[in-house]
């Protein structure tokens, strides 16, 4: 990675792939920023807001006031509960697809890969490189102690 | 654990899905004809109508809510502890999440089929979930009943996803190392997982997310289940004692699940170099806590009632301690407590054979407290001329055995589509930093991996 760095390729057309997570490594900090965290607050106030309207309206307002026999229409605790459990349904909702989404999940089209990633092997990659740099790229690699130096054909990769 | 390629790993853990045993046939053979028979049993219950059931006047809840309520408890196994223990960071965790997360999606599936079986016409299940109808009438907000749809729901649809995110990584590696058909699904089921840096790092967030997200759902819903009977008058249920003592019951029997789920994988899938003995261990001393939790709870209610001295009771207490639903008490008490807690709080007796048997104890007594909870209160609510008993019928007995022979097919499937211990975890273990305390720690001081 430091050797692409020095080589001024772009952080943002070097891709890293592996079989688990490295947290302990500098690739892993790359690309960390996202909104996942307050998409899921976000989506918890929708769901909350949501269920307190479904339990509102339906007490009071529709087909007709629900007898209670003197309680009060709109009884808090029920209300309450309802509306909790709908917050946290939006929020996990909210966060699942916001995975999806940020991972660019589903596809299922080409893309750089090698099944040699899931023997243990970490695939570094460069997109798209200009014809002029790819050499240099590899010799980069190499210099690093890469095991394989490939070259794809698969759309958007090296 | 010794210390293991990636490639070991990957081989050892994949073993599983590689093919099917005659005695694995067997078993499953086995487990499915129960499950058949339930299947049976309902259709003849739907056929001749819910009389042919045992409940009746005044005991309407039996053996299907004490299931209920017993497969929802069992299902805080899963997402509940393996959620605390990713939050706390518990190294030792990795070979377990994913064990206890497919407990509680099966558990809460089939924990959630027993009211719709309980309902006599189970086609019209649908009246519970809330919206307009040609009927004119909205279902009922302020009953805890309609609360328990919203939140196994939530629960359900959170512990899914918990379950199901993770997977993604494992369906690639499986995608990875399978040829012909088996690539093309399991190409198919990874929906394009590659392991890029920014997908590992949203997958954790997501992760993070949704075990802090995922704690609270899970003690509402054991809340929930316990005001379905602490919002009714009746003896011994009108109790604000009822939502924690439930909680503290279905995390006792969900580890107590786990551990007997562990104990049948390490053997039958041979998994004795990931699920170690200090998983048992480690599961041991908190169902030992547990343990204790759960006898100081039911301390707590039962002195709260011997001090009260309310007549109606004091009738349904007197039952319990020494009438008629006497020999279960004792043996609820013995199974949760006389028998775990010399096991547990023994070190040299905490060992997998140790904690299973307890395992197996506390999983009965907890069945046990639930139907003693729910039968006797009913069977003997106020004015004596409206006593009564309940006896289960073939019927019910046979859907419950069904039920956990479901659990047993269930598991049995799934260990042959995915691996039941979570591969990417267990090697992303391998390379963690170690633990700022361990240089200064003695090897036996630290948690083993």
């Amino acid at each position: 990675m430091n050797a692409l760095h020095r080589a001024s390729v772009s952080p943002k057309r070097i891709v890293v792939i592996s079989a688990e997570p490295f947290d302990e490594y500098s690739f892993s900090k790359m690309d960390q920023a996202t909104p996942m965290r307050w998409l899921a607050v976000c989506g918890g106030i929708v769901g909350g807001t949501l269920g307190f309207l479904l339990a509102r309206l339906t007490q009071e307002g529709y087909p007709y006031p629900l007898t209670t026999g003197g309680m009060p229409i709109l009884a808090p605790w029920p209300t309450g509960i309802v509306t909790y459990e709908l917050t946290m349904m939006g929020a996990v909702l909210t966060t699942a697809i916001a995975l999806l989404v940020t991972s660019r999940l589903p596809n299922w089209k080409p893309k750089l890969y090698d099944p040699e990633v899931s023997k243990g092997k970490i695939l570094i990659g460069v997109l798209e490189p200009s014809d002029a740099a790819r050499a240099e790229i590899e010799d980069c690699l190499r210099g690093a102690g890469a095991e394989q130096v490939k070259a794809t054909d698969r759309p958007g990769a090296s | 654990m010794a210390a293991k390629t990636p490639e070991q790993i990957n081989e050892d853990l994949m073993r599983p899905l590689a093919g099917v045993s005659a005695s694995y046939l067997i078993v499953l053979a086995c487990f499915l004809t129960i499950v058949i028979a339930g299947f049976a049993a309902f259709g003849w219950q739907i056929y001749h109508g819910i009389g042919v059931a045992g409940i009746r006047r005044p005991v309407f809840w039996g053996f299907y809510i004490t299931n209920f309520v017993f497969w929802i408890g069992l299902s805080h196994a899963g997402t509940l502890i393996s959620a605390i223990l990713r939050l706390a960071n518990a190294t030792w965790r990795r070979p377990v999440t994913r064990c206890a997360e497919v407990i509680t999606v099966f558990a809460l599936s089939i924990g959630a089929m027993f009211p719709i079986i309980h309902l006599g016409r189970s086609w019209l299940f649908f009246w519970l979930v809330p919206y307009p109808s040609e009927r004119g009438i909205w279902p009922n907000i302020h009953s805890p009943l309609l609360w328990d749809f919203f939140a196994i729901s939530t629960y359900l649809l959170g512990s899914g996803t918990f379950l199901l995110l993770p997977i993604l990584p494992d369906l690639a590696l499986v995608r990875d190392l399978a040829t012909g058909l088996r690539k093309k699904i399991y190409t198919v089921l990874a929906i394009g997982w590659r392991g890029t840096s920014r997908q590992w790092h949203r997958l954790e967030t997501a992760m993070h997310i949704m075990a802090i997200a995922v704690i609270p759902v899970a003690v509402s819903v054991h809340s929930i289940v316990s005001w379905d009977f602490a919002m009714a008058p009746v003896p011994m249920w009108h109790s604000t004692i009822f939502a924690p003592y439930f909680v503290a019951g279905a995390i006792f029997s969900g580890i107590a699940a786990l551990i007997i789920a562990m104990a049948f994988l390490r053997k039958f899938l041979h998994l004795e170099e990931y699920l170690l003995p200090i998983h048992f261990e480690n599961l041991g001393k908190l169902l030992l806590v547990m343990s204790l939790l759960w006898v100081y709870f039911v301390f707590a209610e039962r002195l709260t009632t011997w001090y009260g001295n309310e007549r109606s009771e004091m009738a349904v207490f007197w039952l319990t301690q020494r009438g008629s639903y006497s020999p279960l008490f004792w043996t609820m008490v013995t199974c949760n407590f006389l028998i775990p807690f010399p096991i547990l709080a023994i070190k040299k007796l905490r060992t997998i054979t140790g904690t299973f048997i307890a395992s197996v104890g506390v999983v009965i007594g907890m069945w046990l407290e639930r139907f003693l909870i729910i039968v006797p209160a009913l069977s003997h609510k106020y004015l004596p001329y409206s006593w009564g008993t309940y006896r289960p019928t073939w019927v019910e007995i046979t859907i419950t055995a069904a039920t956990f022979a479901a659990m047993a097919v269930l598991y049995m499937l799934l260990s042959k589509f995915i691996p039941i211990i979570s591969v990417w975890e267990l090697k992303a273990g391998l390379h963690e930093k170690p633990h700022p305390l361990r240089a200064v720690a003695q090897p036996d001081q630290v948690g083993a991996d």
